[in-house]
């Protein structure tokens, strides 16, 4: 469960964020939809408390990110929009880093890395050093490290981006999974169809504020556009910055 | 679906420290620069030195010395006398000035045609010794040849001086009793003032491309801010890639001090009166002053390469850094300055002081390690406090 209290953040004139507040469930999926530019990564990044808000608050399954960042930290998954494998380590070892740096012990870490690997089908990649590895394949290691120590609150910040068709509906359905183990999933995305072929709530920002916070029919219904795209041109009140 | 125990207390700096070493293990450059340029090239460019400027002036004060001679006819006993000292006249030369200038001939002696007939009747006569005193090779020779000129007057002057009854004393009231106190070991020194600048650079370039990869080279690739989502704190990462970095720039200055160890007994120091001792002393000694400035290095390398967006641009900054240890070395050859007892406790120049403390064979007190270690040792936790708080900046894992 993540909570987000009216957070603000600028940088010197900018207002990046200006006053972002949603929930994100156990158990559902939630779209953090808009347009490149509109504060997602700042908001994620403030989630996940790489920054600190100007004002407002974050609440990780009732833990406040200003109290005890790392509690916050120890209950999220992350996969930022930064990926940055380290490309002179395997795959297997770029999880195992970040799982000892969560603190498991060596035989839960092996049980947990072996069944990503599986779930993200990694198989054929897991021994190789990460220099050289496709989009797909980077961001599948990415996943894994970011899922090692089986957080309950996963974060993925445009996670299809640079993925073919393939990689996208396995990444899809890999997001459907972890909402079947109850999990609470938030990921950004400025791709319409892939907001409405998953999402069971829709969060839609756009200049750094909350312009619509509902499930996809009712955005439709809200809106008047059967189509969803309509729809969040219409809330935006541009289509500036959409891509399909 | 358990949230993870929160034991990584002590888990999280070793597991950076290793991951690091691991990480660096596989790149090349690193390796090369950590175990082979940065501490082999000091020693072998060193010995190579050395033993060229030791030859010359051992061939120098051995050899037979050729010395173009103007008018040897007129004293063939002074000739005989420079022949019985090593010296092989030459031919005459037409312009002795031009000569030596053009470096044909070291020095060129000219013996005035009226030199017999002075010599005869008693009166002083002059010799005239052409020499560049700009040409620092050809002194060696130029002293040689000036002593042997002498020592044949001094000589030819006590014997008139008996032939007339007196005592040779007589001409010479005064004489200087030179009491050189310089030690075997002292000698060396003035020819090794560069050695403790080996040392820094040694450990400089065994760190240089881990602290330029664990902070731009990290941010340029965009690790840095996963790496910061893991719910440890940024004081503890850095302390655990401080130590990646110290554990390679240790490992290069041992590499080095072994390779000086070995190349020590290359160096023919005994042949001209020195004496040099590059043995397990030694090397012990200057690894325990240079403990501390592993870790400050460690930390203004991080330091310098944290404020730079990328991998290049860091390497830009540490180059610039690096000429900063050369001041100590170049101050002290340049200025032979007394050692104060304040000057251990100053970083780079304190070690710089007792590694040629070292090398004269005095040793270091106890005091003066102590100050020496305590300043650098302050220095050093400065920098790592300063580092730390470079590290919470929210820019630096932002990469783009």
């Amino acid at each position: 469960m993540i909570e987000v209290r009216d957070l603000h953040k600028a940088f010197g004139a900018v207002k990046a964020v200006d006053g972002v507040g949603f929930s994100a469930r156990d158990g559902e999926i939630t779209g953090l939809l808009g347009p490149n530019g509109a504060g997602k990564t700042t908001t994620l990044r403030m989630l996940y408390t790489l920054m600190a808000p100007d004002r407002g608050q974050v609440l990780v399954d009732g833990i406040d990110a200003a109290v005890d960042p790392l509690g916050v930290r120890r209950r999220l998954g992350v996969l930022p929009d930064a990926r940055g494998l380290y490309k002179r380590l395997t795959a297997r070892e770029n999880v195992d880093y970040f799982g000892r740096l969560h603190g498991l012990p060596e035989e839960l870490l092996a049980s947990r890395r072996e069944a990503l690997v599986k779930a993200l089908e990694m198989d054929d990649i897991a021994d190789r050093r990460t220099e050289g590895f496709s989009q797909g394949q980077r961001v599948k290691t990415a996943i894994a490290r970011a899922l090692v120590h089986d957080p309950r609150n996963v974060i993925l910040d445009e996670p299809t981006n640079g993925l073919d068709v393939m990689a996208t509906r396995a990444l899809r359905r890999f997001m459907r999974q972890l909402k079947e183990e109850g999990r609470c999933v938030l990921f950004s995305s400025h791709i319409m169809q892939e907001v409405a072929a998953l999402c069971d709530r829709i969060v839609v920002i756009a200049h750094g504020r909350v312009v619509a916070d509902e499930s996809p029919d009712a955005l439709r219904a809200q809106t008047g556009e059967s189509n969803l795209e309509d729809a969040f041109v219409k809330i935006i009140g541009t289509d500036e910055g959409l891509a399909a | 679906m358990t949230t993870t125990p929160p034991k990584t207390r002590r888990g999280a700096f070793l597991t950076v420290l290793l991951k690091e070493v691991k990480e660096n293990l596989r790149d090349r450059r690193t390796l090369v620069s950590a175990f082979l340029t940065g501490p082999l090239l000091g020693p072998l460019l060193f010995v190579m030195l050395i033993n060229l400027t030791l030859n010359r002036e051992l061939d120098k004060a051995e050899k037979s010395l050729p010395v173009p001679v103007i008018g040897a006819e007129h004293a063939p006993n002074l000739v005989a006398a420079l022949k019985a000292g090593g010296v092989v006249p030459g031919a005459s030369v037409a312009d002795p000035a031009q000569a030596v200038r053009k470096q044909d001939a070291d020095v060129v002696l000219r013996i005035a045609p009226g030199y017999g007939k002075a010599w005869r009747e008693g009166e002083p006569v002059q010799v005239e010794l052409f020499y560049d005193s700009s040409q620092r090779d050809a002194n060696t020779s130029v002293e040689r040849v000036t002593q042997l000129v002498e020592s044949y007057a001094r000589q030819q002057g006590a014997m008139r001086l008996v032939a007339r009854g007196l005592s040779p004393g007589t001409a010479w009231p005064l004489q200087v009793a030179k009491r050189d106190q310089a030690t075997p070991q002292s000698r060396a020194v003035l020819m090794f003032a560069m050695l403790p600048y080996f040392f820094v650079i040694t450990i400089f370039m065994g760190g240089m491309y881990l602290a330029i990869d664990l902070t731009a080279g990290e941010r340029e690739r965009q690790s840095l801010e996963p790496l910061f989502a893991n719910p440890v704190p940024r004081w503890k990462i850095l302390c655990g890639k401080l130590a990646a970095i110290c554990a390679f720039s240790l490992a290069s200055l041992l590499v080095t001090l072994l390779a000086f160890a070995v190349v020590g007994q290359f160096i023919p120091a005994g042949k001209i009166g020195m004496e040099l001792d590059l043995g397990l002393h030694f090397a012990i000694h200057v690894l325990l002053l240079m403990l501390p400035l592993v870790l400050l290095l460690a930390a203004l390398q991080s330091m310098v390469a944290a404020f730079a967006k990328s991998y290049r641009e860091a390497q830009t900054y540490i180059s610039l850094l690096m000429l900063v240890p050369i001041i100590p070395s170049l101050l002290l050859s340049f200025m032979p300055i007394k050692a104060q007892a304040w000057m251990y406790a100053v970083p780079l120049l304190g070690q710089n002081l007792g590694i040629m403390q070292l090398l004269r064979g005095d040793g270091v007190s106890a005091g003066q390690l102590g100050l020496c270690l305590a300043g650098s040792a302050a220095a050093a936790l400065l920098a790592v406090l300063a580092t730390v708080q470079l590290y919470r900046s929210e820019k630096l894992a932002i990469s783009a």
